[in-house]
């Protein structure tokens, strides 16, 4: 099979090609796609292809675009909008959660709300305490919402049209920190299911459950315990709402051990919900407690080695399935 | 220093509180048909309106919002609407429903806490009532762009009442519409209060209809209890909306002469002398006395007028109250396209009679 070299960034602008190509009520909007290119450099070079009709410059207002993208739908059409932080999507809470989650609720199920939301998330690239969130545990929260969280370049490339069939509003999370991760994809990649986790690494010693920008933290940790003869199984979320329980209970039941790594704060977490769930349907095939390696409960610092601190990281993950392993965590 | 831009704000009159000429009237002033028409339809309105809130008040439904005395508004929007053009209504917008083609039943339906009644048999496009403030204006935006990237000749009506057009939503469709040049009509109900709120304090502009200046579109005023100023108000937006000539935001001055919802008391914060003066100004009575003074009305025809409309009303609630209630089940039935396996347990639950446990 062919395939081709490609970027994190570039896997999800193909699909946002493949999307605008293959339907004709697709389009992109949100701030800066159009000329520049995106913040991200997402949309570089779509405009031209595209033309500003399905290329959208908005004005500054992220309650303003997204409220029209919810409008579109409705309207028959098969809005991607692109908000260019997760940070910013707060300026659209009302839209999101009031409206796009509760519209074929509200509508006693005239309306689906077929929007499809990207963001970039997290930090670690040093941009303080204002532009470093990792808010998807929250969207994770409200019922009516599919939350996803691509963390390798097939779920880049292949989410965003499962996304656009899926009738209800669906949020896709990409890491800031993941748009340079390079690799390899078939030349004929496409579509995938959004509905299931995925065990990256299998193992059996304990169960590392993770998603987005940490799925490469946990990777890299497994691959060091592996070295001191701990065999980790890494589970990536893919989608956070809903929560594919039955990939992470049949991995916790074989390995009865369990880190959840999750850039959110710790308190009211997606972590903690995971932990919950484990406790409530595996509480007796547990051999020790489970742990849970999320960000500081602090606003992000700016100083690199601040940043860096409060930020799960490889080192942190290995320390405590050590710990919960050989029983001296 | 010089003027580098200059603005105004036009107003439209045509009918005094009387019911008398106050302006040439438009042709609609002779247009015996047309204004008998728009009487009726207000008068079913008012006769839906007072009959929910005693079904409120009797326990029959849930909280409603009366449009008491705004029933002009709702009753022209849905004369110049066509019906492929797509109306998103806030809470008060009962006339503006029922002339879209909305059964009483169906908004009975809703008031009485089954969604059911918001899966209208028709309009099918038409937006389900807003609760939250403001943001059916980004929605119809989006609406309206869909139109325009397809090339339709369709137009967007949204309705807001005046404490809407303090929200940031409200300047951002109206920003986004400016922008785009889009097709769309926002109409602002100014009944003066929101909730317990005068006008003078929700914004210190002179009109609520400038606020369209800052947007780039146009801003008009009407009378809102003057039928025809708000028709002949209302036709020219809509019509420069579905010939390109973008967005209009039209502020219809009228008078909430009820509570604010059935959850309200506005005897607690409202001067009864201002409500009885406002009073004389409504619009159902001015329309009357025009239609007198024409020889198009009596006495008998609105005596049967009103038995009729109380009669749709009654055969309106006959059926919402023989709807058998939903399932508890039903909760879980809209939250997705397809209910995801994880949520299939707590749809079990209530089933099995409630508890999440």
């Amino acid at each position: 099979m062919s395939t081709v070299t490609t970027t994190y960034r570039e896997a999800i602008r193909e699909a946002i090609r493949e999307a605008l190509r293959r339907d004709p009520r697709v389009f992109l909007m949100g701030e800066d796609v159009g000329a520049y290119g995106g913040c991200f450099a997402v949309s570089k070079g779509l405009l031209d292809e595209f033309g500003p009709e399905r290329i959208r410059d908005t004005p500054l207002s992220e309650s303003a675009f997204v409220g029209a993208g919810i409008g579109a739908a409705l309207g028959g059409m098969r809005p991607i909008v692109e908000i260019m932080t997760v940070n910013f999507s707060l300026l659209a809470l009302d839209q999101i959660l009031n409206n796009a989650a509760t519209l074929l609720h509200m509508s006693g199920g005239q309306f689906n709300v077929p929007l499809v939301i990207r963001m970039t998330t997290g930090g670690g690239r040093q941009l303080a305490a204002q532009h470093s969130h990792s808010l998807e545990g929250w969207y994770a929260h409200i019922p009516g919402l599919r939350v996803l969280a691509p963390a390798t370049l097939e779920d880049a490339r292949g989410m965003l049209w499962s996304a656009l069939e899926d009738p209800d509003p669906v949020l896709i999370f990409e890491h800031a920190l993941l748009y340079n991760q390079a690799g390899t994809l078939p030349a004929d990649a496409g579509a995938v299911d959004i509905r299931r986790a995925r065990v990256r690494r299998p193992g059996r010693d304990v169960s590392l459950i993770t998603y987005g920008g940490s799925l490469p933290k946990t990777l890299e940790a497994a691959g060091r315990l592996a070295a001191e003869g701990i065999d980790a199984e890494v589970i990536d979320l893919r989608s956070l709402r809903p929560l594919d329980d039955a990939t992470i209970l049949a991995s916790v039941a074989a390995t009865r051990r369990a880190v959840i790594v999750d850039e959110g704060w710790r308190s009211g977490s997606l972590a903690a919900e995971i932990s919950a769930r484990i406790m409530e349907n595996a509480f007796y095939e547990l051999d020790a407690p489970v742990a849970r390696v999320c960000s500081a409960e602090v606003p992000m610092p700016y100083a690199r080695h601040l940043e860096q601190a409060a930020l799960p990281q490889a080192d942190t993950v290995i320390r405590v399935a050590r710990g919960l392993v050989r029983g001296d965590g | 220093m010089t003027v580098v831009a200059r603005f105004e704000i036009h107003g439209v009159r045509y009918l005094d509180a009387a019911g008398h000429p106050c302006a040439e009237l438009p042709p609609l002033g002779r247009d015996r048909e047309h204004l008998v028409a728009l009487y009726r339809a207000m008068v079913q309105a008012r006769s839906f309106d007072a009959k929910a809130v005693v079904l409120q008040r009797t326990g029959r439904i849930g909280t409603y919002a009366s449009a008491l005395g705004q029933e002009a508004i709702g009753v022209c929007i849905a004369d110049v609407l066509r019906a492929e053009d797509v109306l998103l209504p806030s809470y008060r917008e009962t006339a503006a429903m029922l002339g879209r083609g909305v059964h009483m039943d169906e908004l009975l339906l809703y008031w009485g806490g089954d969604e059911r009644g918001m899966d209208f048999a028709g309009p099918r496009e038409d937006f389900p009532i807003c609760v939250p403030i403001a943001t059916q204006l980004t929605h119809a935006a989006g609406v309206a762009a869909a139109f325009q990237y397809r090339g339709e000749a369709r137009v967007a009506l949204a309705v807001c009442g005046d404490g809407a057009t303090s929200q940031g939503d409200f300047y951002a469709a109206l920003n986004l519409a400016g922008a785009w040049r889009l097709p769309l009509v926002v109409v602002v109900n100014n009944n003066q209060w929101a909730i317990s709120v005068p006008r003078s304090a929700q914004s210190g502009t002179e009109t609520l209809a400038q606020k369209a200046l800052a947007a780039g579109i146009t801003g008009v005023q009407c009378d809102g209890n003057d039928v025809l100023a708000l028709h002949e108000t209302l036709a020219a937006a809509v019509a420069r909306a579905r010939e390109g000539g973008g967005a209009t935001l039209v502020e219809a001055l009228s008078y909430r002469l009820g509570d604010h919802t059935t959850a309200d008391d506005a005897s607690r914060y409202r001067d009864p002398d201002e409500v009885e003066a406002r009073r004389q100004e409504e619009p159902v009575v001015r329309l009357r006395r025009y239609l007198h003074a024409q020889g198009w009305w009596d006495a008998g025809v609105e005596e049967a007028l009103k038995a009729d409309c109380a009669a749709t009303v009654d055969a309106a609630v006959a059926r919402y109250e023989a709807t058998p209630p939903p399932a508890p089940t039903a909760m879980f039935d809209h939250l997705y396209a397809r209910l995801p396996a994880a949520l299939a347990a707590q749809r079990a639950a209530a089933a099995a009679g409630g508890g999440h446990g």
